[in-house]
C-alpha cells in the first residue's frame, strides 16, 4: 500500500485572524502556523491504513514556501517514510494549481490512495481533492467518516459524512480520499519520532521541476472583514427575555 | 442555448431545497450578464423533477437520464453534467454548495478546464468584471475573488441567496440520455444511514437550538431538544459535544460543521469559541444563555442571560409552550 498525503500549512485554527489595516492580507504577528488539522487526520488514516494492510509507504507532500517544511518534517516524524516540499508561492497559488501539482507527483509516484483533509481551513475552499480525483480520472470519497480496505487492498469502503447521515462508497484503488473531524484521533509525534524525521528523505521540487502552468484560473482580488456584530443587551430573566424576542425582535 | 447552468440536485426524486437557492444565484447572475439561464437535473427517472423545476422562469429544464445514475456518485454525476456543460456551452455553471455540490462541482469544474469559485455569498461587479465575495478562515475573513477562465463554475452558499420563486410561466421540460461512460466508473453507492427526525434539517430551519459544554453531560442535552422542539426548530451542538460522542456529527454547528443563518438561534450552554460562532453569527436574532457572564458567546448575542441553564432553559420552554397555548 503506497499512500501520498498532504501537510498543508496553515494558521492555527484556534488564533484569531483579523486583516492587515489596508486589507492586503491576514495580520500574521501573533498568529502560529501549524498542520492543517484535516490533514494530520488524513497523516494518521494514512498510518493505520499501512499497518492494516500489511506495511507499504507513506509520501507526504506540502505545497507552499520553504517554511511549509516543518509540516512536511512533523508528518514525517508522526510515521511517513518520506516527504516532498512543492516550492511555490503561497498568494500565488490557486486550487487548481494545487491539483496539477498533485497529478504530477502522482504521475511520479504512482500511490494506490492519496489522501488529504477535507478542507484546509484557510482557504476553505474543499476543492484540490475533487479536482485531483477528476484529472486522474479516479474515483473519490470525500469527508471520510470510516475507512477500510477491502478486495485485498484493491478497492476501499468509505462511510462519508454527509447532509442528513452518513453514506457508504465502494472505491477500486486507487482512488482520492478526503478526510472528516471524526476519521480518527492523529497521535503526536514521539520524541524518537521526531529524530528520525530529521533522517528521513526530503526531496524539494518547484512546479517548473513538474511542468506544471502557474497561470491562476481563480485570483483573490481583496479582502473585508466579515460583517461586526455588535453586543447586544443583558436580560435578567425569561420574561424579559421572552417580552424582548416577541415585541422587539419578532423572533418568536 | 442559455448561458448560465444550473445543477438541481435530487435524491430518490425529492429536489433538494437547496437547488431553490441555486436557481436564485442565477437569476441575479443572469440580471448582470444580460443572459438567460437553464436548470439540469441528472438521475434516473427524473422528469418528476424536471416538471417540478419548470415554473422558476429558465429558459428549459432538462432531465438528463442514465442508469449509473440512479443514486449519486461524483465521478458518474461529474460526467453527466460536464459533459453537458460542454455541449450546451454554458459560461457559467451554479451549484449549492450541499455535500453533493462540494463533492461534485470541482470535478465539473476541472472537466471544462473552468476555475471555481466555493461557498460564493454574493456576485458583485458587471458582466465582464464579476468578483465573487466567499468566506474564508472559517468567516473571519471575506475574499473577493475573479475567475480568470472563460468558463467559470460557482458553488453558492444557500443561506446567502435568496430561493427562487414561481414565477408563473413554465418552461420547456426535455429529458435526455446522460453522456456517461460506464466503463470508466470504479465506484459504487452502497447505502446511507439516514439519520431520522422530525425536525426541521439544520441549515433549513428557521429557529435553531444549540447546546454545548455547560450542560454537563449527554442525557441533558434533552433540556435543549425540549426547546427546539417547542419552537418547531432544529437541535444544533458545539464542536466540544460533539467530539465527547454526546450527539451525531451533523449536529455540528461551526467552521468544521454546519454554517447556519436561521431568523433565531439560541446557544445554550455554549461559550462561543472562534470556530463555533463562525457557524451561526450569520442567524438574524441570536441568544445567549450562559452562566459565565464572560463567555465570547455574549459579545454576539443580540440578548444574553447569565444564569444557570438548569433553571432558565426549562422555565424558557414552559413559557413559550404556555404562549402558544
Amino acid at each position: 500500500m503506497k499512500i501520498l498525503v498532504t501537510a498543508k500549512r496553515v494558521t492555527d485554527p484556534y488564533s484569531k485572524i483579523v486583516l492587515k489595516p489596508d486589507r492586503s492580507g491576514i495580520q500574521t504577528d501573533n498568529v502560529e502556523f501549524k498542520m492543517n488539522p484535516f490533514c494530520e487526520i488524513a497523516v494518521e488514516e494514512a498510518l493505520r491504513l499501512v499497518d492494516a494492510a500489511g506495511g507499504g509507504e507513506i509520501i507526504v507532500v506540502a505545497v507552499g514556501d520553504e517554511e511549509a517544511t516543518k509540516e512536511v518534517r512533523t508528518a514525517l516524524a508522526m510515521g511517513a517514510d518520506r516527504g516532498y516540499l512543492i516550492e511555490a508561492d503561497e498568494s500565488k497559488l490557486d486550487s487548481d494549481i494545487v491539483a496539477r501539482l498533485l497529478v504530477a507527483l502522482v504521475a511520479k509516484e504512482s500511490p494506490d490512495l492519496v489522501m488529504l483533509g477535507k478542507q484546509a481551513i484557510d482557504g476553505d475552499n474543499n476543492q484540490v481533492a475533487q479536482l485531483t480525483a477528476e484529472y486522474l480520472g479516479w474515483p473519490q470519497a470525500t469527508f471520510a467518516y470510516k475507512v477500510e480496505l477491502t478486495d485485498g487492498g484493491k478497492g476501499a469502503k468509505v462511510q462519508r459524512e454527509v447532509d442528513g447521515g452518513v453514506e457508504t462508497v465502494q472505491v477500486s484503488l486507487p482512488a482520492v480520499v478526503t478526510t472528516d473531524l471524526r476519521l480518527n484521533e492523529p497521535r503526536y509525534a514521539s520524541l524518537p519520532g521526531i529524530m528520525k524525521a530529521k533522517k528521513k528523505p526530503l526531496e524539494t521540487l518547484t512546479p517548473a521541476d513538474l511542468g506544471v502552468d502557474t497561470a491562476l484560473k481563480v485570483e483573490t482580488v481583496g479582502f473585508e472583514p466579515p460583517p461586526s456584530r455588535a453586543a447586544g443587551v443583558k436580560v435578567k430573566t425569561v420574561d424579559e427575555l421572552i417580552e424582548k424576542l416577541a415585541t422587539e425582535a419578532k423572533a418568536i | 442555448m442559455a448561458d448560465i447552468l444550473v445543477l438541481a440536485e435530487q435524491q430518490l426524486g425529492k429536489l433538494a431545497k437547496a437547488s431553490l437557492h441555486a436557481i436564485g444565484a442565477a437569476k441575479i447572475l443572469a440580471e448582470k450578464t444580460g443572459g438567460t439561464f437553464e436548470i439540469a437535473v441528472a438521475g434516473q427517472g427524473v422528469a418528476g423533477v424536471a416538471a417540478q423545476l419548470a415554473g422558476f422562469g429558465a429558459a428549459g429544464v432538462v432531465a438528463l437520464e442514465h442508469d449509473a445514475l440512479a443514486q449519486y456518485t461524483a465521478q458518474a454525476y461529474a460526467q453527466a453534467f460536464g459533459n453537458y456543460a460542454k455541449a450546451s456551452g454554458a459560461r457559467f455553471v451554479v451549484t449549492a454548495a450541499t455535500s453533493i455540490g462540494k463533492d461534485c462541482a470541482p470535478r465539473i469544474a476541472a472537466r471544462l478546464g473552468a476555475g471555481m469559485a466555493a461557498d460564493i455569498i454574493s456576485i458583485e461587479g458587471a458582466a465582464g468584471a464579476l468578483v465573487y465575495r466567499r468566506p474564508m478562515w472559517a468567516g473571519n475573513v471575506i475574499a473577493h475573488v475573479k475567475v480568470n477562465t472563460p468558463t467559470v463554475v460557482v458553488s453558492v452558499r444557500p443561506t446567502d441567496f435568496p430561493a427562487a420563486e414561481a414565477t408563473g410561466t413554465a418552461s420547456l421540460v426535455q429529458s435526455q440520455a446522460a453522456s456517461v461512460d460506464a466503463g470508466s466508473l470504479r465506484m459504487q453507492y452502497v447505502g446511507l444511514e439516514k439519520v431520522e427526525s422530525s425536525r426541521p434539517s439544520l441549515t433549513d430551519a428557521s429557529v435553531v437550538v444549540s447546546g454545548g459544554r455547560g450542560l454537563k453531560e449527554p442525557a441533558n442535552f434533552a433540556l435543549v431538544e425540549k426547546l427546539a422542539d417547542t419552537l418547531g426548530g432544529a437541535v444544533g451542538a458545539s464542536r466540544a459535544v460533539v467530539d465527547s460522542g454526546w450527539v451525531p456529527n451533523d449536529w455540528q454547528v461551526g467552521q468544521t460543521g454546519k454554517v447556519v443563518a436561521p431568523k433565531l438561534y439560541i446557544a445554550v450552554g455554549i461559550s462561543g469559541a472562534i470556530q463555533h460562532l463562525a457557524g451561526m453569527k450569520g442567524s438574524r436574532t441570536i441568544v445567549a444563555i450562559n452562566k459565565d457572564a464572560d463567555a465570547p458567546i455574549f459579545q454576539v448575542a443580540d440578548y444574553g442571560l447569565v444564569a444557570d441553564l438548569f433553571g432558565v432553559v426549562p422555565e424558557l420552554t414552559d413559557k413559550l409552550a404556555a404562549r402558544k397555548g
